[in-house]
């Protein structure tokens, strides 16, 4: 099998990994953030390039570098291939770039934001950002448009990843998600609302890695930070049933698919487990969700007793 | 008096119909080729001939030809790129209005060196009327036998189709042109996979300009060798080069590759000298992507040389001195014309055709067009420099496609070598509304 170096950590990986997907499986800090690449969408990535990497050594049989930096999401690795994340200064410097490009049309409306707090990009600047910024013009601005009863879609805030449109290409036999105008004047087209009546067409709220798609039956109940995530399932003859039921007391105020470390849900879910039973009563609770240590969301932290805490300081 | 290759018949009244073509000696190369070559001996004459890319990139065409994947039972498709739309280029639109058989036999002649059963010419939506002028070409194309079935009972068959485009730019770049083709959003693809492997409808696809096909039937009448002989060095053949701008002539020119810039620019053979007797200011030799030139490094290198219209002459001293021969929109400035507005003016082009897909060129392509906007219009910060630069500097290499390329190499260029005429602008905000800043100075060589 092939062998990669990313940042220095070795792995030996099956023909054809992307380098993301070779850094996923070793894990830790030198994974590159993805803003717009999906691993359950059968199309995704390479637009936001936030992924992107410098490649240090092309492969064993022909050691040159590659000259300009590559999406990792995108890219095949080959066998001895080397690759730079957090320990390329270009790289670093890239990111940067792009980041600021991602955030100057980005309203910053994070605090009435339902996403902030489980916002991809939010966690990317926070990491990658500048503290202020450089841009003196007026921001792009778009009416809200509710796509159905369900979603409403802010384009103002939306990135332009694509996922919600490969989401909808991979769910749909007809095309109801697409991308209207060109450049900065690009917006997610949703054709005509009522034709969006695929029963798993509230996934692309779970995929938006930004606050531009949002479950409007939650919409300004509560902050999610406030919010407890309790795995949860129920039989359902349409999806596997199993989510994330984000409540509060005993009341359920948004029920989400399960996801990784990496923003992705397990599976996708119906528009019936999400929107409609919101009834305590027809879910089985499971548990507590595993919330990351470095998420806004851990900050009330409930899943650690006070004896676990001390377990934790011990180490 | 330079020798011509592809417009040495365009005068003739009739060149655009069938038998005023074949009457000055058309179809020849294609008759050559069915009787006595193979496709091997095809590709080989034109990797003899070392014609490069003439769309821009100036690629070897023999290399790229030979990279097409071969696997069986699987179609490959030529595809003629017509989608000429950058600011300062207009030589494909003269040859195809012209002589719309030339490029007709060229792609005959370059299909059958791939081996491809059905090729397309994909043409600018802007272009109607060159469409009408190609579909009549290839109606009689047809008739006389030199497309369809069999042609010429050789056993080879060839469609040809012209497919018109919607005005979009980026529909030039050769993975855009074959969504476009496949009739979706003209977006880029990611790459891998290469269109030599994977392009139009998933199968091996070799995407050429359409001088690049043309200049393939001179190739196949003279003998690659013969053909090797015309230019400089790497720099072989005839190019087409569209002069617009300060000049006295303006139009398209067939050179050899290798005649002097100042030639080019002064003599009366080609664009005669700068209007008005004024002098010239600076040059984009290539089309709007490429780096400007200011006016001391138009007709000399940085090292003093005599600067030649050549791939390897104009890219001489990189970025930093030099420039490319890009497309050959060859666009002339004299001492009254404003670099920064001019700089703005090509921002403004990028901006407006950026496809939106990633985020570098779809954010940083507008964010540019507003500040050089600012400071054209007297509202700019000398910190606005830096900005643009660091900007700039950010797009380029991180893209899907060349197009975040082509908007930030001019943006740079200007900044590297008129940074005083920006300057200038931030510092006179009411003198640069009403006038122009005149010429830069040369800078003093380090010693």
């Amino acid at each position: 099998m092939p062998k990669v170096t990313i940042d220095g950590h070795s792995i030996e990986v099956a023909e054809g990994t992307t380098i993301l997907n070779a850094a996923r499986q070793i894990g830790g800090d030198c994974v590159p953030p993805a803003m717009c690449y999906y691993s359950k969408l059968d199309v995704s990535g390479g637009k936001c390039r936030t992924c992107l990497v410098e490649v240090t050594k092309g492969s064993e049989k022909d050691p040159r570098p590659m000259p300009k930096l590559v999406a990792s999401c995108s890219t095949p690795i080959m066998d001895g291939m080397e690759v730079g994340n957090k320990t390329s200064a270009k790289v670093l410097d890239a990111r940067k770039g792009v980041v600021e490009f991602l955030l100057i049309n980005h309203p910053l409306d994070c605090p009435v934001c339902d996403q902030a707090g489980e916002c991809d990009l939010q966690n990317l600047a926070y990491e990658h950002g500048a503290s202020g910024t450089r841009y003196e013009e007026d921001r792009r601005t778009f009416d809200k448009i509710d796509i159905g009863a369900n979603i409403q879609l802010h384009m103002t805030r939306c990135i332009l990843c694509y996922r919600c449109v490969n989401t909808a290409d991979q769910l749909t036999e007809k095309r109801v998600h697409g991308v209207l105008n060109r450049g900065d004047a690009s917006e997610i087209g949703t054709y005509i609302e009522s034709s969006i009546d695929n029963e798993f067409s509230g996934n692309v709220i779970d995929v938006c890695p930004v606050g531009a798609l949002t479950d409007r039956t939650a919409r300004f109940k509560s902050r999610v930070w406030f919010l407890n995530p309790m795995n949860a399932h129920r039989n359902c003859d349409k999806c596997s049933g199993e989510t994330v039921a984000w409540m509060f007391g005993d009341e359920i105020y948004r029920i989400t698919g399960r996801k990784d470390q990496y923003g992705e849900v397990k599976e996708f879910i119906c528009n019936t487990c999400r929107f409609d039973t919101k009834d305590l009563a027809k879910w089985t609770i499971e548990g507590p969700r595993h919330i990351e240590r470095d998420s806004v969301i851990g900050q009330g932290h409930y899943e650690l007793t006070p004896s676990d805490s001390t377990k934790e300081l011990k180490k | 008096m330079g020798q011509k290759l592809l417009l040495d018949t365009v005068h003739i009244e009739n060149i655009q119909t069938y038998e005023g073509y074949a009457k000055q000696g058309g179809y020849q190369a294609i008759a050559k080729v069915l009787k006595s070559m193979s496709p091997e001996e095809v590709l080989e004459e034109v990797k003899k001939s070392g014609l490069r890319g003439r769309g821009g990139a100036g690629f070897p065409t023999g290399m790229k030809w030979s990279f097409i994947a071969k696997p069986e039972g699987v179609p490959r498709y030529l595809l003629c790129n017509a989608d000429e739309s950058e600011p300062g280029t207009f030589k494909d639109r003269y040859l195809m209005e012209k002589n719309p058989h030339l490029l007709i036999e060229g792609m005959i002649v370059s299909s059958f060196a791939l081996g491809c059963h059905t090729s397309y010419i994909y043409i600018r939506g802007e272009f109607m009327w060159i469409l009408h002028i190609l579909e009549k070409a290839i109606a009689e194309a047809y008739a006389k036998g030199w497309l369809g079935k069999n042609i010429k009972g050789s056993g080879y068959d060839l469609d040809l189709y012209v497919s018109p485009g919607a005005g979009a730019y980026i529909c030039g770049e050769e993975t855009a042109l074959i969504e476009s083709l496949e009739g979706k959003r003209g977006n880029p693809r990611i790459k891998p996979p290469f269109p030599a492997i994977k392009g139009l409808w998933q199968s091996p696809t070799v995407v050429n300009n359409v001088e690049t096909l043309a200049s393939v039937v001179p190739i196949i009448n003279r003998g690659g060798e013969e053909y090797a002989k015309i230019g400089i060095g790497r720099s072989t053949g005839t190019k087409l080069i569209s002069a617009c701008g300060n000049v006295n002539k303006p139009g398209v020119y067939e050179i050899e590759l290798g005649i002097s810039v100042e030639e080019f620019l002064y003599s009366d053979e080609y664009c005669g000298g700068i209007k008005g007797g004024k002098r010239l200011k600076a040059c984009v030799p290539g089309g709007s992507s490429v780096p400007i030139l200011p006016h001391y490094l138009v007709t000399k290198t940085a090292a003093g040389e005599q600067r030649l219209m050549s791939y390897e002459s104009l890219s001489d001293g990189g970025f930093a001195t030099g420039s490319m021969l890009g497309s050959g929109g060859f666009i002339v400035f004299d001492e009254d014309q404003c670099v920064v507005r001019n700089t703005w003016n090509f921002t403004r082009f990028y901006h407006h055709e950026s496809c939106g897909q990633c985020s570098p060129c779809r954010e940083g392509t507008g964010w540019m067009e507003k500040v050089l906007h600012r400071i054209e219009n007297g509202h700019g910060h000398m910190h606005d420099l830096d900005l643009l630069w660091d900007v700039q500097r950010k797009i380029e290499g991180n893209t899907i496609c060349p197009l975040g390329d082509a908007a930030a190499w001019p943006v740079a260029a200007a900044l590297r070598h008129f940074r005083e005429e920006f300057e200038w602008h931030i510092k006179e905000p009411i003198k640069c509304l009403k006038g122009n800043y005149g010429l830069v100075n040369e800078p003093a060589l380090a010693v």
